[in-house]
Formats: structure tokens, sequence, C-alpha cells
């Protein structure tokens, strides 16, 4: 369908919705895959962080930062430019490059957690003789992460409005499909639009129930 | 229950011993060359000022703090060093844990494990240090909940109770793991007053009950006296007088210990 001159077009909005969705699909699937790396790999790092001597904390501190520093379109375009002769699917490396790049500020974030749980909370474990891992399982971590679930959650809204940054490597996630939709008429003003208010309707309730749980944790 | 009528506190062997302990917070010196024992079953009292290192005494056989010299012996077995061919080794975590199993402490902010209930505090350690099934350390946890008076709570999160009745169950989780060691850190200091009397009566009735070899560092002279069968008043690292408590608390022979006394009685 051609659209019409004035500068918006209900019909051809409407046209746009069912492609935008597709790429909402993707954008999701990151969100989750992503949030699940960094989620899992984020309290790794601190752990190792932690407890490691510093002959392994020290390099390892030095990747964490460098991947902090350096940013996530730049990480995108060289990791698919090296992973893809061996890797098939360009959104496996989004995910993991979006992951791994949001590991960096979880990982932060799980050790202001950590370091908020009171030595009397370790002293009572040594105290019952708890063996190491069963402290950090049942006493440390769970109380960390309580602490830090307000954060860790904005961190997951942010990494869901970064999934566009996946344009780079042609990952048909929600913006570019709008972009190759506006692409065809050259008319991109409709199928932008609805992009990101799909993006405002589904961070701003999130938004707002993150900050409930943070006001019922505080 | 049969009672312990041998904790005179000077007969058996000796269930804690100092040798030659030493420990350093950087450039302080807390305890300096300290020797003393505690028989199985006898009720020991530390008292002396503030920084005399009486609660660095108990951290030391909880393990919370490292030594910086000489040993300790639990019933005759090293707990944080030993000596293997005329050197001093430090002793794994691993294997200073089967020995701290034996050992229970309380502290005075109680220290209880705000994400579990009171239950699950109580059966945390029986079930994952000594290998009890679920149901059996519950109903273990149910008769020392009882008899702390605080069975009634065992749903509860720490959270929602009182600091005295937050103490008792920390005790009852102490005693779950059946120790023959209790180290009592100032267990009423951060209580209100009025909650003091409720803790003190518990551990009076463990005291009657059990042969458990205690050390405790209080400031309630009239609980020390009532349970102890020794007191030792510490200054600056080392005993400067000790005995029943009768003889401490009444005729104090050491001006210090007299000053001491004075000031907090």
């Amino acid at each position: 369908m051609t659209p019409s001159n004035s500068w918006w077009d209900w019909g051809y909005a409407a046209e746009a919705l069912p492609v935008l969705f597709d790429g909402f699909k993707i954008t999701l699937l990151a969100t989750v895959l992503g949030t699940l790396i960094a989620l899992v790999l984020g309290l790794v790092v601190a752990m190792v962080r932690r407890t490691a001597p510093a002959i392994i904390n020290a390099p390892f501190t030095w990747l964490v930062e460098f991947i902090r520093m350096t940013p996530l379109v730049i990480q995108l375009v060289f990791a698919n430019l090296a992973l893809s002769p061996f890797v098939d699917s360009t959104l496996m490396i989004g995910i993991w490059v979006l992951g791994i790049h949001y590991t960096t500020y979880m990982a932060e974030v799980y050790r202001a957690g950590i370091d908020s749980v009171p030595k009397g909370q370790w002293e009572a474990a040594t105290a019952l003789s708890l063996p190491r891992v069963r402290t950090w399982r049942a006493v440390v971590v769970p109380q960390a992460i309580r602490n830090t679930l307000p954060a860790l959650g904005n961190y997951a809204i942010s990494m869901f409005k970064e999934t566009p940054f996946f344009v780079v490597i042609y990952i048909p996630e929600m913006v570019r499909n709008a972009q190759t939709f506006g692409g065809d008429n050259f008319r991109y003003t409709e199928a932008i639009t609805l992009a990101g208010l799909i993006f405002l309707l589904a961070s701003y309730p999130t938004s707002l129930l993150i900050r409930r749980l943070e006001k019922k944790l505080a | 229950m049969p009672e312990n009528t041998e904790n005179s506190g000077t007969s058996g062997a000796p269930h804690i011993e100092f040798r030659d302990v030493v420990k350093r917070f950087g450039d302080n010196t807390v305890l300096n060359d300290l020797n003393f024992t505690v028989t199985k079953g006898e009720r020991v009292t530390l008292i002396g000022p503030s920084g005399s290192g009486k609660t660095t005494i108990l951290r030391l056989v909880m393990t919370l703090e490292e030594l910086t010299g000489g040993y300790i012996h639990i019933g005759g077995t090293p707990l944080q060093y030993e000596e293997q061919g005329g050197k001093r080794v430090r002793i794994a975590d691993k294997r200073r844990r089967r020995i701290t199993t034996d050992i229970g402490m309380v502290f005075q902010h109680f220290n209880l494990f705000p994400n579990m209930t009171v239950m699950e505090n109580i059966i945390e350690a029986p079930v994952n240090v000594m290998g009890l099934k679920k149901a059996e350390a519950e109903s273990k946890a149910e008769a020392l909940l009882d008899k702390v008076g605080m069975a009634w709570k065992k749903d509860a999160r720490p959270s929602e109770l009182s600091g005295g009745q937050q103490q008792r169950i920390a005790i009852a989780r102490a005693l779950a793991m059946d120790p023959e060691v209790l180290l009592l850190d100032e267990v009423t200091s951060a209580l209100d007053p009025e909650l003091v009397g409720e803790v003190l009566a518990v551990l009076k009735d463990i005291a009657a009950e059990t042969d458990i070899s205690m050390l405790i560092v209080t400031h309630e002279m009239q609980f020390a006296r009532d349970v102890s069968d020794r007191v030792m008043m510490f200054d600056e690292g080392s005993v400067i007088e000790q005995g029943l408590p009768d003889k401490i608390f009444s005729e104090p022979e050491n001006q210090r210990t007299q000053d001491f006394l004075r000031a907090v009685l």
C-alpha cells in the first residue's frame, strides 16, 4: 500500500503493526535471554572477585573494566565479525554480547549487595560450622539478591531498550523491522513512532513494578 | 536429665586450653601470651574493662579471629594451629569446622538469618552440617523452642520478633547442634532492660540442666555470680585475678579488680 501524503496515515500504520510484532518477539527473546545470562554470570563474576586470589582477580578485573568501558555497538560489530565464521545465528551472537556486556554492570550490583550483608551473618554461619558453599547459597546470596532486586530490574529494562543496537548486525528485531518496513516507501514516521510506543508500553509498567518492589523491600 | 555433679571447675581434663596465645590487630596487641584452661562442664565468666580482650578470646575459640601466636586445644585437639616437626602449621578450614561443630556461640546482636523463618534458622545447621533428616531436626527444634518459650513463633521471621525473643531463638539455634562448648558474648547487651530477664532465665535453666562447658562475657554480674564456677578478671590482655565468683565479687584482692567492680556494680 502506498501511504497518503498527510504526515500520519492510519492504514499504513496498521500495516506496520504485524511486522513490528514479529520484531518485538526477537526483542523480547533477546531481552529475556540476555537478562538471564547477565543475572547468572554477574553473580559468578561478583563471587569470583570476592573470593578468588589476586592472581586470578587482577586479569579478571581488567577484563570487566574493558567490557564496561567500550560501547555495546562496537562490541556487537566486533563480535559479529570475529564469530560469524563459527556461529550460525547472528541473533545468538547479539544475545551473548548483550548479556556479557550487562554482566559487568550486574556484577557491580551484586558486589554491592554482597557487601551489604552484615558481617554478623558470616559469623553466625561460621559459628554453626556451615560449609562455605552452603553459607553463600543459604545465607549470603538470598540476602544480597533481596537488596539488589530493584537495581537488577532497572538493568533488565535498560537491556530491553538497548536491543535496537542489534540493528548494526542486521538482526530483525523491532526497530530494524520498522526501518525495513519504512524503507519500502521512504516513509518511516508511522513504523518508528509505533516501535517507540511499544517500547514505552512495555517498559513503563515494568519500571512501575520495580518501583513498587523497591518500596516493599525498603 | 542427669546432672553433671563434677563441674567444680578444678577437676577433670582440660576442655578448652589456651597455650601461649597471642592476638594482635595490626600494631595493637590484644592478648599477650595468654594461658588458661577450662575443664569439661565448667562455666567461666570473663570480666574486665572493655578492650581487655574478653570478646577476642571467645572469637578465637569460634575461629572468627585468626590466632597470631600460640595454640588453642579443644578436648585435646588443636583448633587453629598445630605443631608439626617443630613448626606452627595452620589447620585447614575444613578440619577446623569438624571441631567447631561442637562449639556454639550466641552473639550480642543475635545474628539470626533474616531470610529464614525461626524454624529454618534452627534446623539449618543440624540438617546441613550434622546431616539430620529434616523431620528429625524439626522435632528436635520444636523441643528446643519449647524450652526457650518460643514454640508459638516457629513460623515467624526474625524481623517480626523482639530482641529478647530473637536472642532466645539464637540460643535454641546454638543448642540445636548439641554443642559441648557454648560461648556467650554479651548476649544481653543489645537488649532493652525489660527483656534481659527472659534471656538470662533461659540461660540459667540451660546451665542447670546440661553439662555444656561455657565461656561467658557479660556485664550482668548477678548472672555471672549465679551460673559461674569461676570468674576471670582481665585487664590489658592478661588474667589479673581469678577464683570462685563469691570470692571475686565479694572480696577481690587485686586493686584493679576492686576498681572495676566498684564501677560496674
